[in-house]
């Protein structure tokens, strides 16, 4: 079994069974990254049991059922994982020929929102209802399919040998593919998946090796756009409010300011090792709304403490670091740009969840990657650890 | 290539940035972390305790103050408070003003009053305000009737934010007619200022506490307050109880047995504001009006321990006017400018100059100067220092006699003698060392300072020393001076003589100074602690009213010791001599015609009689007596001469504490208290005290006109008589 066979023809040699192929000295399995693997399954188990913490009293959103959450939440997990070894069993590179399908597919989700197939929560219209208690949030997996097809335009002719660099008419290609969904994401408004778009863009044109003047330029847009937002009074009140709460930590603690210094005061009473799993009073209380979701981390500030919140951000960074690796040791662009683009998007937006419940950032509705409850956003970062895990396991194609 | 290598680089390059910049905001996050948990975790533990803890309090019944037989003299009672809570008021669109003029309306009472008594105190808002916390619920009456409860209750929707219950009040039963009010003080809400101060004492204040203003409601509170229970509920957001935490029980107060007998506290009220009435019918010679007889004080004490037995002080007032929050009327009543200031108690707060009851302590430094207590002494009918002549009171000689005599004939011109003498062998004018003996003796009886009595703000009284006039003088020579020079009258020309001399001790001074004149200050407690001290060889101690604090099961009782805080200066026989004059003031000196008939073979009397005189008023009458078991000392401002004003009075005190009649005879039956109550009162199993019956009081007319004279002001107010009201008081207790 293990006879001297040349390198791609053993690779490729269909005889093999799928258990040799596994085990294998040079198989997809050892070429994974178990590191980033176990950091990101970590954080999904940590997630776990603060969501059923978060959960297992709130009697108005479990039906009376505890365990409610807790189920779902480790059916998402297990969901986001096949989806994680779909991804890996394909390849990024069988991926790359189906992105105009999968982007396709997004922006007509994205756009349905709009539609009254959409649902609105907490002010924004981001969700479409399947019945059964289930639901999906279309852009989470525009996170995905941006970060996708802006890779296939900007590396497209570079990873062809054909360029060095994107040229603008690529960049403005990829530019305008990504301007679509944020437009309509922009109108649910879920400003903070905006956010996150912006930056996702933003990191794959560097990544791209695109000219400075274009990463200056989208910068400026970027300071522009905030402004006129701000001044165009697209937000709606919830969304100033916010803001107001943010710029003044004091203000109307039983109005505006209720939630950011509920999440500070279940923080900061944590201390070094918390008051222990299911002994929070805050969390108990239910004092912190959207706990299970965007407040997850509020969970693990009072009752982990320091140990257990740092814990988090630790594991959050191991991820960061394995896919930082993985960008800069990928030798085809399309890899490295879908690399940075993950990297940009858990960054940035594990920054924002935790931030705000730290106030150091304004509150938006962001899950924390792997942590938060909700399906959309598990599937979406476990099909992003796929795809890093691909980039790292498959060879290049020249080699 | 060489371009492909760049943009490699350049990619790398990016990336590296991107990379920093990731773990940048990481370590963002984690310092923000640090600070939220590790630096300040402190403050957000409280914060989130205060979150989801309700405090439910219980508040502790106050502990009783009872008289030495177990009377009650300050209890509770259970009444209908109707409180207004004002945060809820001042959510209400119109600060709650409709509410509370409907409710003013079931009430009975005047919106505007009801309006006031929510209103918070502050520099600019007259009495009657809120002084207590604004979080905690204002009483606004606690005499609701059971229908007004009902009412309230019923129409919850008509009144949000007020409340009917039934609470434990404070209540002043005034046994026998007794009334002791500023013996027992008053309570009043606790302020914020007071909270933060007992934060981390012993004893931390709640918000709905009650505490001890003046007497022995101050003196006693931590001990009368108890311990209010704390029930703490752990709420989720809604307010919904999901657990319970620590708990405390309400730990009521202890009582606080004192020596006080209401019977004998009854009847020196009484004797004392009878005096003050005889005072007013009579002409007073000096100044052709009637005896104003404003002010009085009198003190009964355990002579050989120092234990008030009683202590009344006039005018007076119902200490049940501060029940629940005091109106403003009532307010006025008792601190305006026309209230003769029936808050003060008088006892211990009120001096005047001793006048002649201070002899005993010139006598006692005249000897320790070196003076023969049974040498002769001329009593001229004047003396004449200079062009000076101080005259002997109504100008009477009785040729040369001894201390003793003196004593007992109260002769000026010995006393006056003797300190001109002292006066020039200290320098006179150009003082050389002065040994200053009278002044010595006067600190050494405890004169210029407290007695230490367990009552709060006790007054210390003046001895007028060098060190004094020296201090007075600095202080006010600038005002003098000025006064001198403009005004002609004998003021203008009193001051002027102090610009140029009040700086020295001059003959005059220090010849009135010995009979007790000019500016000597006493208090009625401090001559009760000189007069107790000369009866029982000399220990000063230090007056106390608490005899015993009772645990409320009744297991602990602390009794509380009489503490002395001095000797009296003299040897077994300058106080035999001294005891012998006293009691021969009783049976043949000044005060003899007050004590005629007197067992005095049975119970010695001793007594001495001051009459002093005040500048631009009338002269204070001052009497001292005491047995070997009793001291007794009255003084009326402005009610003439001591025996005078005083006698009567204090010979019905005795009469009453040893069944003694009008003619002398002992009825051991109708004695009061024969013998100072040495036993504590007898505490039952359950911790309750058992109370010696009280004698129904007197139907006599001088009973009933006492009590409508120290009537209430709330009592004056409602048109009641107090009789009545004492009345009442006596069903309910049965």
């Amino acid at each position: 079994m293990t006879s001297p066979v040349p390198y791609r023809a053993r690779r490729f040699s269909p005889e093999r069974g799928t258990w040799s192929r596994l085990t294998a000295r040079d198989s997809v399995l050892r070429r994974l990254d178990w590191v980033m693997l176990l950091a990101a399954l970590a954080l999904s188990a940590i997630g776990t049991l603060l969501v059923y913490s978060a959960t297992r009293n709130r009697t108005e959103l479990n039906q009376g059922d505890p365990y409610y959450f807790l189920l779902r939440n480790l059916l998402n997990t297990g969901i986001g994982l096949a989806l994680a070894i779909g991804a890996v069993w394909l390849g990024h590179r069988a991926l790359r020929g189906a992105v105009p399908i999968l982007y396709g597919i997004s922006v007509l989700f994205t756009l349905a929102v709009l539609t009254p197939l959409g649902a609105t929560i907490n002010g924004a219209r981001s969700w479409i209802q399947l019945g059964g208690g289930f639901s999906i949030q279309p852009s989470e997996f525009t996170k995905i399919t941006i970060t996708l097809g802006m890779a296939m335009l900007l590396a497209g002719k570079v990873d062809a040998g054909d360029r060095h660099q994107p040229d603008h008419r690529t960049v403005v290609q990829a530019l305008g593919l990504a301007a679509l969904p944020i437009a309509v994401i922009l109108l649910m408004p879920d400003l903070g998946s905006v956010m996150v778009l912006v930056v996702i863009v933003l990191a794959v044109l560097l990544a791209s090796g695109a000219s400075n003047r274009w990463i200056a330029g989208l910068l400026g847009t970027g300071v522009m756009g905030c402004v006129l937002v701000w001044q165009l009074g697209v937000l709606d009140e919830y969304q100033i409010n916010r803001f107001a709460a943010f710029a003044n930590p004091a203000l109307d603690p039983a109005g505006v300011g209720y939630n950011t210094n509920q999440a500070r005061i279940a923080i900061g009473s944590g201390g070094l090792s918390g008051s222990g799993l299911f002994h929070g009073s805050q969390t108990t209380g239910q004092f912190v709304p959207e706990q299970q979701t965007d407040f997850i981390f509020t969970v693990a500030g009072e009752e982990l403490g320091f140990v257990g919140a740092g814990a988090i951000i630790f594991l959050l960074g191991v991820v960061l670091w394995r896919a930082c690796r993985i960008a800069r040791e990928t030798t085809e662009l399309y890899g490295t740009i879908v690399a940075a683009g993950i990297i940009a998007w858990f960054a940035f937006q594990s920054f924002e969840n935790i931030g705000m419940t730290l106030g150091i950032m304004p509150v938006t509705g962001l899950p924390l990657p792997f942590v938060s409850y909700g399906g959309s956003s598990m599937f979406a970062a476990w099909i992003a650890v796929g795809l890093l895990q691909s980039i790292k396991a498959q060879r290049p194609v020249s080699a | 290539m060489n371009n492909l290598r760049e943009a490699g680089r350049r990619v790398t390059i990016r990336l590296v940035v991107i990379q920093i910049l990731v773990f940048s905001l990481l370590l963002t996050l984690a310092g923000r972390l640090w600070y939220l948990q590790i630096r300040n975790g402190d403050q957000y533990t409280a914060e989130a305790a205060s979150n989801h803890i309700q405090q439910v309090v219980a508040p502790a019944t106050r502990g009783s103050i009872l008289d030495a037989r177990g009377v009650p003299l300050a209890d509770n009672e259970t009444r209908l408070v109707v409180s207004a809570s004002r945060t809820d008021l001042m959510r209400m669109k119109d600060r709650g003003k409709s509410v509370l003029t409907r409710l003013a309306g079931v009430l009975n009472l005047k919106p505007e009053d009801v309006a006031a008594k929510v209103r918070l105190c502050d520099a600019k808002t007259p009495k009657p305000c809120w002084a207590g916390s604004p979080y905690q619920p204002i009483p606004i009456t606690d005499e609701a009737t059971t229908q007004q409860a009902l009412q309230i209750r019923e129409r919850q929707e008509d009144f949000p934010g007020i409340t009917a219950e039934p609470t434990a009040v404070r209540r002043y039963p005034g046994p026998g007619g007794s009334n002791t009010a500023q013996v027992l003080g008053y309570l009043s809400p606790v302020t914020d200022e007071e909270i933060t101060k007992a934060k981390k004492t012993r004893s931390p204040l709640l918000r709905s506490d009650q505490v001890g203003r003046s007497g022995l409601e101050r003196q006693y509170d931590a001990q009368l307050r108890g311990k209010a229970g704390v029930t703490r509920y752990e709420v989720d957001n809604l307010g919904r109880v999901i657990g319970k935490a620590r708990s405390d029980k309400a730990v009521p107060g202890a009582n606080v047995v004192t020596s006080i007998d209401a019977r004998v506290q009854a009847i020196a009220e009484r004797e004392l504001d009878q005096a003050m009435k005889d005072a007013r019918k009579e002409m007073d010679r000096n100044t052709g009006t009637n005896y104003k007889a404003d002010a009085g004080a009198v003190v009964v004490m355990e002579s050989k321990t120092g234990r008030i037995v009683a202590m009344a002080s006039n005018p007076t007032y119902d200490p049940n006017a501060w029940v629940g929050g005091i109106s403003g009327k009532d307010y006025k009543a008792l601190t305006g400018e026309d209230s003769g200031f029936p808050l003060l108690n008088r006892a211990i707060q009120g001096q005047a100059a001793p006048g002649s009851i201070f002899k005993v302590i010139t006598t006692t430094g005249a000897v320790n100067a070196g003076y023969s207590f049974t040498d002769h002494y001329n009593c001229s009918s004047s003396y004449s220092i200079g062009n000076q002549v101080f005259k002997n009171f109504e100008s009477k000689g009785y040729g040369p006699i001894d201390l003793g005599q003196a004593l007992e004939v109260s002769c000026d011109t010995v006393f006056y003698d003797l300190a001109y003498r002292q006066w020039q062998q200290d320098g006179g004018n150009k003082p050389q060392h002065p040994s200053d003996w009278f002044y010595k003796t006067a600190h050494q009886f405890g004169l210029g300072k407290e007695t230490g009595i367990d009552l709060p703000n006790e007054v210390r009284g003046r001895v007028p020393d060098r060190e004094w006039k020296k201090r007075y003088w600095e202080a006010n020579k600038d005002s003098w001076c000025k006064q001198g020079k403009t005004d002609d009258s004998y003021a203008g020309k009193i001051a002027k003589e102090n610009c140029e001399s009040g700086m020295r001790m001059r003959a005059g001074d220090s010849v009135n100074y010995s009979i007790g004149q000019g500016d000597t200050l006493v208090t009625p407690i401090q001559m009760a602690t000189i007069y107790a001290g000369i009866s029982n060889g000399g220990t000063l101690w230090n007056p106390t009213i608490g005899k015993a604090v009772v645990s409320p099961d009744g297991k602990q009782v602390r009794e509380i010791a009489p503490k002395a805080h001095g000797k009296l200066p003299f040897d077994g026989r300058l106080r035999d001599q001294i005891d012998g004059a006293l009691a021969g003031v009783a049976t043949k000196g000044t005060a003899a015609w007050r004590f005629q008939g007197w067992p005095q073979d049975k119970i010695a009397m001793h007594a001495k009689t001051g009459t002093a005189e005040v500048y631009g008023k009338q002269t204070t009458s001052w009497f001292a007596t005491y047995t070997s078991d009793y001291t007794v000392v009255m003084t009326i401002a402005q009610g003439g001469t001591g025996s005078g004003a005083s006698g009567p009075a204090v010979r019905k005190i005795y009469n009453a504490l040893y069944g003694v009649d009008e003619q002398g005879k002992i009825d051991e039956k109708r004695a009061l208290l024969p013998h100072p109550e040495a036993k504590l009162p007898k505490i039952e199993k359950d911790g309750t005290i058992e109370a010696q019956p009280m004698p129904s009081p007197s139907p006599s007319a001088s009973s009933s006109e006492s009590a409508a004279a120290s009537a209430s002001p709330s009592a004056a107010s409602s048109g009641e008589p107090s009789p009545e009201a004492a009345g009442r008081r006596e069903d309910d207790d049965r």
